[in-house]
């Protein structure tokens, strides 16, 4: 896999978690909306936080976009749920939080299920009459 | 858990995982239509590769869903406090995904996807309890 592939896998696992913190953040500061007041949801992206969250979100968007163009949705998805590895070191060593047992067995258990799936195939390929293609083209 | 019942946040959050994993599914399938970025801008250039995009009928049923979805994360955020939100769509839209894959997408999910697949989910459930 090449660099430019590793890079997009990276910006989805950075774009997706800082751009949930970013809204996680921003929604804090709106509170809560009631179901009679749903319309005000429509004006959530005006706060700077739910703003930048977005603006991570469609980062994380385009190199979904991307990623998903050259591999199954069955590959990327376990990649992707690295951020929450990300979000737990983070926590540990940048914020001083204690991190028990579980959750780094945790760790341990996505970061060895990415592991093993980035080393398998990234697309699924069905044999044709004029070699392999990608299955979806053969049954569309 | 703040503010509503367990009834209403399960609700919240089973139509928040509908949401995401149409929005995925669609996505997917509108991206393996397409092909591969790298070899379409070769050939037609960024606009290329725009255009291809663009023109892919599933893809906008992709945005919709995954719009809708983010209105979904965002009154469910303000409903329900984020360590809770996160993990539970997470780990059950990633189980709803790995089905559609197989049944849907008609990926192949060779017994290496599933033991990585299981790996991470019981990955997210420890890291969040």
């Amino acid at each position: 896999m090449s660099f430019l592939r590793y890079f997009l896998l990276a910006l989805i696992v950075l774009g997706s978690t800082f751009g949930d913190v970013y809204l996680a953040k921003g929604m804090k500061q709106i509170g809560e909306i009631s179901p009679s007041r749903w319309h005000d949801l429509l004006f959530a992206p005006l706060n700077p936080y739910v703003a930048f969250g977005i603006v991570l979100l469609m980062i994380f968007y385009i190199s979904y976009l991307a990623s998903l163009s050259w591999a199954d949705l069955s590959y990327i998805m376990p990649a992707t749920t690295f951020g929450y590895v990300l979000t737990a070191l983070l926590a540990h060593f940048m914020l001083g939080e204690h991190v028990p047992l579980t959750r780094w067995i945790g760790i341990l258990m996505i970061t060895a299920g990415v592991g093993f799936i980035t080393g398998g195939p990234s697309l699924t390929v069905t044999p044709t009459p004029e070699g392999v293609s990608p299955h979806l083209e053969a049954h569309s | 858990m703040r503010h509503l019942g367990i009834f209403a946040t399960w609700l919240t959050i089973f139509v928040l995982v509908g949401l995401n994993s149409a929005g995925d599914m669609s996505t997917a399938r509108a991206m393996r239509r397409v092909g591969d970025f790298s070899e379409l801008r070769r050939k037609g250039g960024i606009l290329g590769v725009v255009g291809a995009v663009l023109s892919e009928p599933w893809f906008y049923l992709g945005l919709l869903a995954m719009a809708l979805s983010f209105f979904a994360l965002l009154a469910a955020l303000s409903l329900i406090d984020l360590s809770v939100v996160i993990p539970a769509s997470a780990s059950l839209t990633f189980l709803s995904n790995l089905l559609g894959a197989k049944f849907f997408l008609k990926e192949h999910v060779s017994r290496r996807r599933w033991i990585s697949g299981i790996l991470v989910l019981g990955g997210i459930v420890l890291l969040r309890t």
